[in-house]
């Protein structure tokens, strides 16, 4: 009894797993890295431009972003699918997260795109 | 006083969309970091948490109608190719700034590092929105989380200031106008 009035007075979020988070966190760095990947092939490839072509106004950058968005909500709903009843490393994923929303930051500038 | 249709999508675009954007990322910043910390002892309110779920969807919407309003309506204004032999480039702000080698670079740096980098916003602001409205208080208790989710929103707050700046510099080396003219008052003449 009281073992379970103990259990009950915890706060019933604090037996929330990080697995969630984590998926969304990771997801949102691969789907940003997806962006700044395309956004160089589509500027280095004349056929991955064309394929990018979806609206024809606003060119290869319609395309980019469509499949980047795709891609990323692709990641997430699979991560999210293995992780949400998980504890996970999230400061090992959490890191690895940033860093490819920083690279993301950097191979967008176009002075660093062009090095490839 | 008037303004054009472009001109008035461009400032939604910008001073309405991005600039609102800017200013309430620092506001999320602060209430993430002040009360959701494990040291901030006092328990968060249901009215505390709800503002900061509204706020935080608010912001993933107006990130949202950025890039939206700026990759769908306003850049293809902005990369109009001129008719062959057109002299007067004012109609098509990006051939206008590469005619000049002294404003190119506000197209092939400025323009291609912003239309890239913005989409970066809507993505990390809607995970911060997803993960907050998930764990609620309860990421008081996942201190890593936390820091991820206040990194990744600094660094959206950068990049929403890189493509505001430069979108604020383009504008004002090669405007997007045209369209019709919106009388919006009538001045004093002299």
């Amino acid at each position: 009894m009281s073992s379970q009035s103990a259990s009950t007075s915890k706060p019933a979020a604090q037996a929330m797993t990080n697995g969630s988070g984590a998926a969304a966190v990771l997801a949102a760095g691969l789907g940003s890295f997806t962006l700044a990947v395309l956004a160089i092939a589509a500027d280095k490839s004349s056929t991955i431009k064309s394929l990018m072509n979806f609206y024809r106004a606003t060119g290869p950058l319609s395309g980019v972003t469509t499949t980047a968005i795709l891609v990323w909500i692709a990641f997430w709903i699979v991560l999210e699918r293995y992780w949400r009843n998980r504890n996970v490393a999230m400061g090992r994923i959490g890191t690895l997260a940033l860093v490819l929303l920083v690279l993301s930051l950097l191979l967008t500038f176009p002075p660093i795109a062009d090095l490839f | 006083m008037e303004i054009t249709t472009r001109g008035l999508w461009t400032l939604i675009h910008g001073m309405g969309l991005g600039a609102l954007y800017l200013l309430a990322c620092s506001g999320a910043l602060v209430e993430l970091w002040r009360r959701y910390s494990r040291a901030d002892l006092s328990p968060i309110t249901e009215r505390e948490e709800a503002f900061l779920r509204w706020y935080l969807l608010a912001m993933a919407v107006l990130a949202w109608f950025a890039v939206l309003t700026g990759t769908y309506i306003i850049y293809p204004w902005y990369r109009a190719v001129p008719p062959v032999g057109t002299v007067n480039l004012t109609g098509y702000p990006q051939r206008l700034l590469l005619s000049n080698p002294a404003t190119s670079g506000w197209h092939s740096i400025g323009m291609e590092w912003k239309e890239h980098v913005a989409w970066l916003v809507p993505i990390s602001i809607t995970m911060a929105f997803a993960v907050f409205n998930h764990y609620r208080r309860n990421l008081r208790n996942h201190p890593q989380l936390r820091a991820t989710v206040l990194s990744f929103m600094m660094i959206s707050f950068l990049a929403a200031g890189i493509a505001g700046f430069f979108g604020a510099m383009l504008n004002k080396h090669a405007p997007v106008e045209g369209g019709q003219t919106i009388h919006l008052m009538q001045g004093e003449s002299r």
